[in-house]
């Protein structure tokens, strides 16, 4: 064995400022808190569940079980907000691309703040705007693409007479989610490095190709983001959709104009829990453990995704 | 290709701002043609004139006229894109798309003109714009890779491949060896002397050896004063601008003895 010197315990402890103390102690406890408060409703969640999880199938409301009752539920919440990302998405990233582009400076701005105001309209406003203005509006077209359009299965029909349908939904979600990704695209455009820009504009790239070359590439992951945190608001979004879909439980259709809708986990359960006694409470809260989960999971690849973000840092 | 660029009375403005006063100069093809000068005389403002890339700033505008050969760069009817096309830029850092594999750097000008070019054509394009700008043999067998994982000197040798390839009439480079180092720069210049051949090159440097190495004509820009427009002080054969120059000015600068 070689001997070695043991080397005294180095004493370089750096001495501690009481308003570092403080600052740190604050901080880490308000981290500490956000994780007791995810735990608490995770617990929440799963304690209050589990009568409906251990439940014999008769029980359940449906009387089919578990699974076949929120399974629907499960439908209804991602069919509507997926297809609302589709229309927002695009619609997102061209309105980003014009206030950083297109649109002279006084009018980018003043669009800016616009859109940020969108946001901040309660969803109750957006429900009632939905039930009242846009289903009425929508009968009309509703009936025509179906008599025209039916071969796809979208526009199959027998279109509502009150307009009250998924199709609405997924509007009024599209409208509700379109500011916050709009908000983060426009924030990662902005970004876009002017090296790049020049790059694209000196080898006689027009103002569309220098953005194909220059800007989309550099916002990709950032509108991947983005979509992400629209899912899960879509997801989550219960007044509205509560108050603009007429949904019959265990209607599975990708039917978008009939009436007969399958309704989504957060509006199921606003709307039925009044009402729920017993194991019925107990399945609408297994229902919201299943969207828990689901949104939890949407937000954490949102999260590692953004994150990747840094892979370009390293570029130039 | 190569073509000769006049500029008569070129007066430059931001808003309000004259930037850069009164520059006259005849640009010879098929030469290198240095500009040099202290910071903030409107050098580098100035070449970016010559492509029309200064509109890139709102309110940037010119007064005068840019002539190649018969065609005024600022005519009514020209679109700065076209202006572009023919005259390509390499700037102070080197900047490949980072996203874009080092083939699709060079082809990304390529698939803007003819989109219809068949993939053997654009193979051999590339490969000759690669050779040219002397990085074929260091990147042949990684085409596919990312652009952004060679050095600094390789990038900026690929970026000058990617302005080549297009097959401009004029190379404008804005100090293309400043984030470089001697060996890297010495690769650039190097190629500058071989691309002259069949270029009209401009390039932009502080560095005032690299000037009076590379170039055939010299122009030395000036600050007329503090708060002042810059201005083309002189422009002459190197040769005589680094051994016996007309202004006294000149003679400071390139001595050292300058403020």
């Amino acid at each position: 064995m070689a001997s070695t010197t043991e080397a005294p315990p180095r004493k370089n402890r750096v001495p501690r400022r009481p308003g570092d103390r403080i600052f740190a102690g604050v901080s880490t406890g308000s981290g500490v808190l956000i994780l007791v408060a995810l735990a608490g409703v995770a617990v929440f969640l799963v304690t209050e569940a589990w009568p409906a999880l251990t439940a014999p199938a008769e029980d359940i409301p449906g009387g089919q079980g578990l699974v076949f009752y929120i399974w629907p539920l499960l439908f209804g919440t991602l069919i509507s907000a997926v297809l609302a990302l589709v229309i927002a998405v695009p619609l997102a990233v061209a309105i980003a691309l014009f206030i950083t582009y297109y649109a002279p400076r006084s009018i980018a701005k003043a669009l800016g703040y616009i859109i940020d105001l969108l946001a901040a309209v309660p969803s109750i406003i957006f429900g009632l705007w939905g039930m009242n203005v846009l289903a009425p509006v929508t009968v009309d077209p509703a009936s025509w693409a179906s008599e025209y359009l039916g071969w796809i299965p979208f526009f199959a029909g027998p279109p509502s007479s009150t307009g009250r349908t998924m199709l609405v939904a997924i509007i009024v979600l599209a409208v509700m989610v379109l500011p916050i990704i709009t908000a983060v695209v426009r924030e990662a455009f902005m970004q876009t490095p002017q090296l790049h820009e020049e790059a694209a504009l000196a080898i006689g790239a027009t103002r569309w190709e220098m953005i194909r070359m220059a800007a989309l590439p550099f916002g990709r992951s950032s509108i991947i983001g983005a979509s992400m945190l629209g899912l899960g608001r879509a997801l989550g979004e219960t007044m509205a959709v509560a108050m603009v879909l007429s949904a019959s439980a265990g209607g599975i259709t990708f039917n978008l104009i009939s009436s007969d809708n399958p309704p989504t986990i957060a509006a199921n359960i606003a709307l039925q829990f009044p009402e729920a006694t017993g194991v019925g409470i107990h399945t609408l809260i297994a229902s919201g453990l299943v969207l828990f989960a689901i949104t939890l999971a949407v937000n954490m690849i949102a999260r590692a995704v953004i994150n990747r973000r840094k892979d370009f840092d390293g570029a130039n | 290709m190569a073509k000769r660029i006049e500029v008569k009375d070129l007066d430059i403005y931001y808003d309000k701002f004259l930037a850069v006063q009164g520059v006259s100069m005849t640009i010879q093809p098929r030469s290198v043609t240095a500009l040099i000068g202290p910071s903030g005389c409107g050098k580098s403002t100035f070449l970016r004139t010559l492509n029309r890339m200064h509109e890139l700033v709102p309110n940037a505008r010119v007064e005068g006229s840019v002539v190649m050969d018969d065609d005024d760069l600022y005519g009514a009817n020209v679109d700065p894109v076209n202006v572009r096309r023919q005259i390509g830029m390499v700037f102070q850092r080197a900047n490949p798309f980072p996203t874009m594999s080092i083939y699709d750097n060079v082809a990304a000008g390529l698939k803007l003109n003819n989109k219809r070019l068949k993939k053997s054509d654009m193979d051999d394009l590339v490969e000759r714009s690669l050779k040219s700008a002397n990085l074929w043999e260091e990147v042949k067998d990684r085409l596919h890779k990312p652009g952004s994982g060679l050095s600094g000197g390789q990038q900026q040798r690929l970026c000058i491949a990617r302005a080549i390839a297009v097959q401009p009439e004029v190379l404008l480079m804005d100090e293309p060896c400043s984030a470089l180092d001697p060996i890297s720069t010495q690769a650039i210049e190097d190629l500058m002397l071989e691309l002259k051949e069949n270029y009209t090159i401009v390039i932009v440097t502080h560095n005032m050896q690299q000037a009076a190495r590379v170039s055939d004509t010299t122009g030395f820009f000036n600050l007329q004063g503090v708060g002042k427009p810059g201005e083309l002080v002189e422009i002459d054969e190197t040769t005589r601008i680094f051994s016996t120059p007309s202004q006294k000015a000149t003679e400071d600068y390139i001595s050292g003895r300058f403020g």
